[in-house]
């Protein structure tokens, strides 16, 4: 297979201008001294500028020229090959979109809860392991993945991940990946669910506001399909009207007499919350997923940029250290283990996410108009999300790292009394006084926040301490503190139905290889069922996590992580196999070191989880524990009864097995795609690659944010606008052009 | 700054909105039918609004949005 020729812009200018040597020369040099502070300072608080400092001057010289690098010399992205969008277009689906507007929908769909709740949870480790982490893994991983997996699914009409592993490596690895796909799903949505319960738990306010947002999606649901089809803005800003009154109202329901009413115990909203996935998840999409969608895009967008303007408006300081001794002794309350490899795998999205794969093969490469602007859409976002992260290492930072640990620990280290928690915070290396841990709970309206595991009330005390240092005061941190609540609240509860209808579908495929009925939608019985399957499946783990005496953000966190980055394995390996059989062996390492990277760290969490002696982090040691102490008659803490501890023993037998089901379907993967590689370096005639064939595209647009000057020359040469167009010697037609 | 500037800003805004809420998404749909053949029939809004949901009722894999 010939190496894939074109001309390319690099070839053309590679040598830099002074001018432009002397401004990255200065961006490099405010990242490094940035990131020298970081690093280096002990025992002194350190400002949240230097973080924001090492993050864009890292994130600007990545752009520049690693990903430039990966677009023209590896990839060869070639402006003159159509792309799916223009070949196919069909004015809905398929279309050329503009750059900035799919780079806006691209980020959307990668942006959710993930990055906020991980580097929360990994900041237990102090603020450096994760912050390490998150830039150079994006910028070596994570962006990586998701502009090579965008490049090759756009060479491929769009095709999904799965589809890609079974075209081009093959039916073992395809089934393996599918398998991958549908049980993290399920682990995610309990995962993601479980954070919205510890939030939402004894908080009458929290439990009002979100349980606002079912009429308020019902309404905008019925507006759009009955009043004025299609009018998504305006119904979108009476949406979020309504939704700010519902948080304002959540704190008058809190302070009257319907507060018992709300108050509603982890148990009962586990019901609440099945009930809901499952009714969510068969009601017809217009009434209540795609007016939810809306509301959650808006606040998400509106939130983080919110969040960007409150950290460099306060530029707080960090009171968290650099690196806790929980970095290496492995002792932690949020989650066990070590820094390597726990921290890699608590930190997926924001540094390197598998579900990133399934946007960058699925929506996007059917909308993007020209090859070129692959670079700034999958990477420029994934940089974009990356930061969301940073900020929210920066809320978790900000806060008392007495406080932090009081509120992340399970109930078994803290106790239930600000006494016995500011005592068990004292025993892990921190102090904070049960006046201050009462007086935190106070300004915020909540009873307690002992125990609030899951990152969410962290990151909403820490986003409240932000927000209220630039409006309003202390007055207005309750506000501000449900206002992140519910803005969590509202983007998990549209992945919990979203996640329950993919999931569904996938099963139906699967089933209807069984029984064919179950592959048609319109088959009542056939979605009931399947749905029914999907949300037993994550409730059972929702239940467990919230019974579980362990503490079930401490179990099933880690299972979430390794199971989001056996994904990641998928996906770089697909695009490893894909650079070796198209001709790229000499650029392999691109996704082949990360992917390395990845496997070594998957590999060594799930060893650890299902091996490990100490009974904190290996599940079976756990069980084996838990199950010497039933057989001798024995309650071993935090068990309080033999009931607690069946259910231990349970628990760590299931994860347990999951675990090692995630590392076995990694190595098939592995395997497969090894093969299929060596296959290709033997014997390059036998290579069939599933590529759709070279088109010549009309279409003149540039390549990233701002035009440069060639291309505006171009433009002019082609006689289109500034936004790009079809040259104008061919039939015009609609581009999604500004008029 | 002149009013014409602050017009043009506004036009912008409201463009890059409706764009990515896919507000625009039906005109976009007509002017594609409407591209090669004036007088093509098209669905109507509400039609067209109906059929986009309903393909995301087939397939709820399109659109779906990550973590």
């Amino acid at each position: 297979m010939p190496e894939p020729q074109s001309t390319t812009p690099a070839q053309r200018q590679r040598a830099l201008s002074p001018k432009s040597i002397a401004i990255w020369g200065a961006v490099a040099l405010v990242g490094a001294i940035a990131w020298a502070v970081l690093a280096l300072s002990r025992g002194e608080e350190v400002s949240a500028a230097w973080m924001l400092a090492a993050a864009l001057g890292s994130y600007a010289i990545a752009y520049r020229f690693y990903s430039r690098f990966i677009a023209h010399r590896v990839l060869k992205v070639d402006k003159n090959r159509a792309t799916p969008a223009e070949r196919l277009d069909n004015g809905v689906d398929f279309h050329p979109t503009d750059r900035r507007v799919l780079f806006g929908h691209h980020f959307a769909a990668i942006a959710g809860a993930g990055p906020l709740v991980g580097p929360v949870l990994a900041a237990q480790m102090g603020y450096l392991p994760g912050t390490i982490w998150i830039i150079v893994g994006v910028i070596l991983a994570g962006a990586v993945q998701d502009m090579v997996t965008l490049f090759f699914s756009t060479r491929r009409d769009g095709r999904s991940l799965g589809q890609m592993a079974r075209d081009e490596i093959g039916p073992f690895g395809g089934a393996a990946a599918l398998v991958a796909v549908f049980a993290i799903m399920i682990i995610l949505l309990a995962v993601l669910a479980l954070v919205i319960v510890n939030a939402l738990a004894h908080s009458p306010w929290g439990v009002f506001s979100i349980g606002m947002t079912i009429p308020i999606a019902l309404f905008m649901g019925v507006y759009l399909r009955v009043l004025r089809p299609g009018r998504v803005s305006e119904v979108s800003v009476i949406g979020v009207a309504l939704l700010l009154l519902a948080i304002v109202s959540g704190g008058w329901v809190a302070e009257s007499s319907w507060a018992d009413t709300f108050t509603l115990e982890p148990g009962t909203l586990v019901v609440w919350m099945i009930v809901y996935g499952f009714l969510a998840s068969v009601l017809p999409v217009w009434l209540l997923l795609a007016p939810r969608d809306y509301l959650s895009t808006f606040m998400k967008v509106g939130t983080i940029g919110l969040l960007a303007l409150g950290v460099f408006i306060a530029l707080p300081t960090m009171k968290m250290p650099a690196v806790t001794d929980f970095a290496t002794s492995g002792t932690g309350p949020v989650f066990a283990g070590s820094m390597f490899p726990f921290v890699f795998i608590t930190i997926a999205c924001g540094a390197l996410s598998g579900f990133h794969s399934l946007v960058s093969s699925g929506t996007t490469p059917k909308m993007v108009q020209k090859e070129t602007q692959i670079r700034m859409i999958g990477y420029g976002a994934m940089l974009t999300e990356s930061f969301v992260a940073v900020m929210a290492m920066i809320t978790a930072c900000i806060i008392d790292p007495g406080l932090y640990f009081a509120i992340n620990s399970p109930v078994g280290v803290v106790g239930d009394s600000v006494q016995a928690a500011s005592e068990a915070v004292t025993n892990l290396g921190f102090s904070i006084s049960p006046e201050a841990l009462a007086q935190a709970a106070k300004d915020v309206e909540e009873q307690s926040l002992l125990s609030r595991t899951g990152g969410a009330p962290t990151f909403a005390l820490g986003m409240s301490e932000i927000f209220s240092a630039v409006v309003g005061g202390t007055a207005m941190k309750a506000f501000w503190y449900h206002f992140a609540i519910m803005f969590e609240a509202l983007f998990i509860l549209t992945t919990v139905d979203a996640g329950t209808r993919v999931g569904r579908f996938m099963l139906q495929d699967m089933l209807g290889n069984v029984y064919k009925p179950f592959r048609q939608v319109s088959w009542k019985p056939g979605v009931w069922f399947a749905s029914a399957v999907v949300v037993g499946g994550w409730g059972y783990f929702l239940w467990v996590g919230v019974h579980d005496p362990l503490g079930g953000i401490n179990q099933l966190f880690p299972l979430f992580g390794i199971a989001n980055q056996l994904l990641a394995a998928v996906a770089l390996a697909v695009c490893t196999t894909l650079l070796v059989k198209s001709g790229r062996l000499k650029w392999a390492w691109v996704t082949a070191v990360p992917l390395a990277w990845d496997v070594a760290v998957t590999l060594t969490a799930s060893w650890q989880k299902i091996f490990s002696d100490d009974v904190k982090v290996g599940f079976f040691a756990q069980r084996d524990k838990y199950q010497a102490g039933i057989d001798a008659g024995e309650v071993l803490p935090p068990a309080k009864n033999m009931d607690q501890m069946h259910t231990v023993v349970t628990n760590s037998t299931v994860d347990g097995v999951l675990c090692a089901l995630f590392a076995v379907l990694i190595v098939v993967v592995l395997a497969d795609a090894g093969r299929v590689c060596l296959k290709a370096i033997r014997d390059p005639e036998s290579v069939k690659l599933h590529e759709a064939p070279y088109v010549e595209s009309r279409l003149v647009a540039p390549a990233s944010i701002i035009a440069t000057k060639e291309e505006k020359a171009e433009l002019v040469a082609a006689g289109v606008g500034p936004e790009g167009g079809n040259r104008k010697e061919t039939a015009p037609a609609g581009t999604g052009t500004p008029e | 700054m002149t009013l014409t500037d602050v017009r043009r800003a506004a036009g912008r805004i409201r463009w890059y909105v409706r764009e990515l809420t896919g507000e625009s998404a039906y005109d976009r749909y007509v002017a594609h039918a409407r591209s090669r053949d004036p007088g093509a029939p098209v669905m109507t809004r509400r039609q067209f609004e109906r059929s986009r949901t309903d393909a995301r009722e087939a397939d709820p894999r399109e659109g779906f949005r990550c973590c």
